[in-house]
């Protein structure tokens, strides 16, 4: 797996040069701000491009306008104000807080399974939450989005256990790539069942088919607001166990003999993965491979460490989802590429190349 | 870390099974060692004729249902309007479900023995989706007829073969990393066939997206009777190539003691089965997994050692024959098959991994 050494170890050598770690540190506080300017400018341009390009000086006016004890901005056309404040915002939060989820969550799930080619989506995670929120709005009668999430949930850890039983059976926890066949096979059952029953009933599935293929149109903010908390408190355990995790990334023995233990963090995981990737797929739908690109690109920045990595995949996960939809709003007028298969299509690159680089040579 | 070949792992399994099969029943055990090519030719025989009744079966079911006897009755041209109806409405489906069936269950089979991989079939490592896009290309253009579209499926597939085993070659091609490579390819090839399929006018995009989940429910006389006649032609190359293929199963080095120049026939292969792939989706849009389980079932079946041709086209031809009538008649409303397909395949593929990780332990 990674080959960097714990950062303790790394401080070690005499104060002769600045020390590695300072310079790691350093580099790791650049990343991160470099993350929060990227989030700033995603933001912008997701309440800024659309059907009805907004500049945006107007957008940042309308924003101050929304503080409290703020007035409507002055010269801002009506029409703009609404595109910005009815439609783009409830869609640009709900991007933040299921790329915040969904990177985490991709972050996670590679450091407890140590698997590179993880991702809530790939293992079939979230494909199990829209399996259960189908069956929620199909036979439940179920119809707001505060309903369905808890199925959502329920589908999400269902399929994550099942997903590691079937490929992480074996007593080594199953190669990375067994493991990605076991979600993809999972996912492939539960997705194809799932448009069967979309299908069925389209009627009755009008809200669900947007939301089946990964797309933030039109959501409105009832799934974010019932959402969010969840979403947060998920973030906020992941980064409580993050330094146990840690030691569980560099393997069971190496977590035993430092003392974590190792079924409590992987409960505590799966809790995460749940939390996480169960609530953003209430908000947009099965989307896959952000998860796996976030973290890659998280972890090539700030090395070896999991505090780090889930803070920024964090920061990240939102930038990716947010471009990825701003994307899609562009590339074919007047329709709209759902923002799922934007973030495949940039993903499944990544995927292919991690998969040349750790599944070793044809020995 | 641990890199699992599963060529080497799947692979004896499934021989071990045709092993303790054959030592399994004294007589049938006997029956088999000795005379394994009667044994096999039975076996084949006999999915031939549940090919038959299932289709005699699928053929009476419907709004207005029949039964075999009437069947029967109508396909000799008996009375008026259950003629009509079988001769016209289901007959085209049916025939298309097995003719399609046996040639992607054919296609499998050949990239299965080409790959040594049970998991390395065409629908796996993205070669429908593929031959999709090609599809999906010719129709946006404006130039959709039955052989244009078919062409355009076939250079979508055979660049989708090229660009999957270039990106998994590494030293060889490495199984488990061809499928990864190919699950990839598929994903953004999924995402580019909805990008096109938006971009396109709308009349066109609802045809084409119409089997984005593999269909049959569009194949009509006039679509089967071109694909077929394709379908005949590869299934003549496939039978000429059937003994280098059982060649080189064996390994390049002896492929060449018996005289075989192996890369050519290996081209030839793939360009076959290809081919077989993307006949099928230019009339119904990707139908995923049949090629992936109908050689493997197939092998169980006969009991062979490598993967049997003709059997696999038989099982294929039944799977899919199978997934339609399911798709046509148990859900609420009717499915593309392409979706039946996929939660069998998927089913397979875990039981697969399921016996696979019991057996490792």
């Amino acid at each position: 797996m990674a080959t960097t050494t714990p950062t303790g170890a790394a401080a070690l050598p005499g104060p002769v040069r600045p020390s590695p770690r300072a310079a790691r540190t350093r580099t790791r506080v650049v990343g991160l701000v470099a993350a929060v300017v990227l989030l700033a400018v995603a933001l912008l341009l997701s309440l800024a491009v659309g059907a009805r390009p907004v500049a945006s000086a107007d957008v940042v006016r309308v924003l101050v306008g929304l503080l409290p004890g703020g007035t409507a901005p002055a010269g801002v056309a009506p029409a703009d104000v609404a595109a910005v404040v009815d439609l783009r915002l409830p869609r640009t939060v709900a991007a933040v807080v299921a790329g915040a989820g969904l990177g985490v969550a991709g972050a996670v799930v590679q450091a407890v399974t140590r698997n590179p080619l993880a991702d809530p989506g790939i293992l079939g995670v979230t494909a199990g939450s829209a399996f259960a929120v189908a069956i929620a709005v199909g036979f439940a009668g179920v119809t707001a989005a505060s309903g369905w999430v808890w199925f959502s949930f329920a589908g999400a850890a269902v399929a994550a256990v099942a997903v590691s039983l079937i490929g992480g059976a074996g007593r080594s926890g199953g190669s990375p790539a067994r493991l990605t066949l076991s979600g993809i096979a999972l996912g492939a059952v539960l997705s194809g069942v799932t448009s069967s029953i979309v299908l069925a009933d389209p009627r009755r599935f009008d809200a669900v088919r947007a939301w089946e293929v990964g797309s933030l149109a039109d959501r409105g903010w009832g799934p974010v607001a019932t959402v969010a908390p969840f979403v947060v408190a998920g973030i906020v355990v992941a980064l409580l166990v993050s330094r146990p995790l840690d030691a569980v990334s560099l393997g069971d023995d190496h977590a035993s003999s430092v003392g974590v233990s190792v079924p409590l963090v992987r409960v505590a995981a799966l809790v995460v993965v749940t939390l996480l990737a169960g609530g953003a797929t209430a908000v947009v739908g099965p989307v896959a491979f952000l998860g796996l690109m976030v973290a890659h690109a998280a972890r090539g920045v700030v090395g070896a460490s999991q505090p780090w990595t889930i803070g920024l995949s964090a920061l990240l996960g939102p930038v990716l989802l947010l471009l990825a939809d701003v994307l899609g709003r562009v590339v074919a007028p007047p329709g709209e590429l759902a923002a799922g298969l934007v973030t495949a299509f940039i993903g499944a690159p990544v995927l292919v190349l991690v998969a040349r680089r750790r599944t070793g040579g044809a020995r | 870390m641990s890199a699992l070949r599963p060529d080497d792992r799947l692979r004896p399994r499934a021989d071990a099974g045709a092993d303790s099969g054959a030592g399994a029943g004294a007589g049938a055990g006997r029956l088999a060692r000795l005379r394994p090519r009667s044994r096999r030719a039975a076996a084949t025989a006999l999915l031939a004729l549940v090919a038959v009744i299932v289709a005699v079966v699928a053929l009476g079911l419907g709004d207005y249902p029949l039964s075999p006897p009437e069947v029967l009755r109508a396909l000799l041209g008996g009375d008026g309007f259950a003629s009509t109806i079988v001769l016209q409405w289901r007959l085209p489906r049916v025939l298309a479900a097995l003719l399609f069936g046996a040639a992607l269950g054919a296609s499998g089979a050949v990239f299965q023995s080409l790959t040594r991989n049970p998991l390395g079939s065409p629908d796996v490592i993205g070669f429908s989706t593929g031959a999709y896009t090609g599809a999906i290309l010719v129709i946006v253009s404006g130039a959709a007829s039955t052989i244009g579209t078919a062409a355009g499926a076939l250079a979508g597939g055979l660049v989708t073969a090229l660009v999957v085993y270039l990106l998994a070659w590494r030293r060889g091609v490495h199984g488990l990393r061809l499928i990864i490579v190919g699950i990839g390819v598929t994903a953004l090839l999924h995402s580019v066939n909805s990008w096109l399929l938006l971009r396109a006018q709308a009349e066109v995009a609802l045809s084409a997206s119409f089997w984005g989940a593999g269909s049959l429910a569009l194949v009509g006389w006039s679509e089967l009777a071109p694909a077929a006649v394709l379908i005949a032609v590869l299934a003549v190359l496939v039978t000429g190539l059937a003994r280098p293929l059982r060649q080189l199963e064996l390994g390049d080095d002896a492929a060449r003691a018996h005289g075989l120049r192996a890369e050519g026939s290996r081209l030839a292969l793939v360009v076959v089965g290809v081919a077989l792939t993307a006949v099928v989706t230019a009339s119904t849009g990707p139908i995923v997994f049949v090629a992936l389980a109908a050689p493997q079932l197939a092998r169980r079946v006969v009991r062979s050692a490598g993967v049997p041709l003709v059997a696999a086209a038989l099982v294929g031809g039944l799977l899919l024959l199978v997934a339609d009538v399911v798709a046509q008649h148990v859900a609420t409303s009717p499915v593309p098959v392409g979706l039946v397909t996929l939660v069998i395949g998927g089913l397979y593929l875990v039981s697969l991994l399921v016996a696979e990780s019991r057996r490792t332990r």
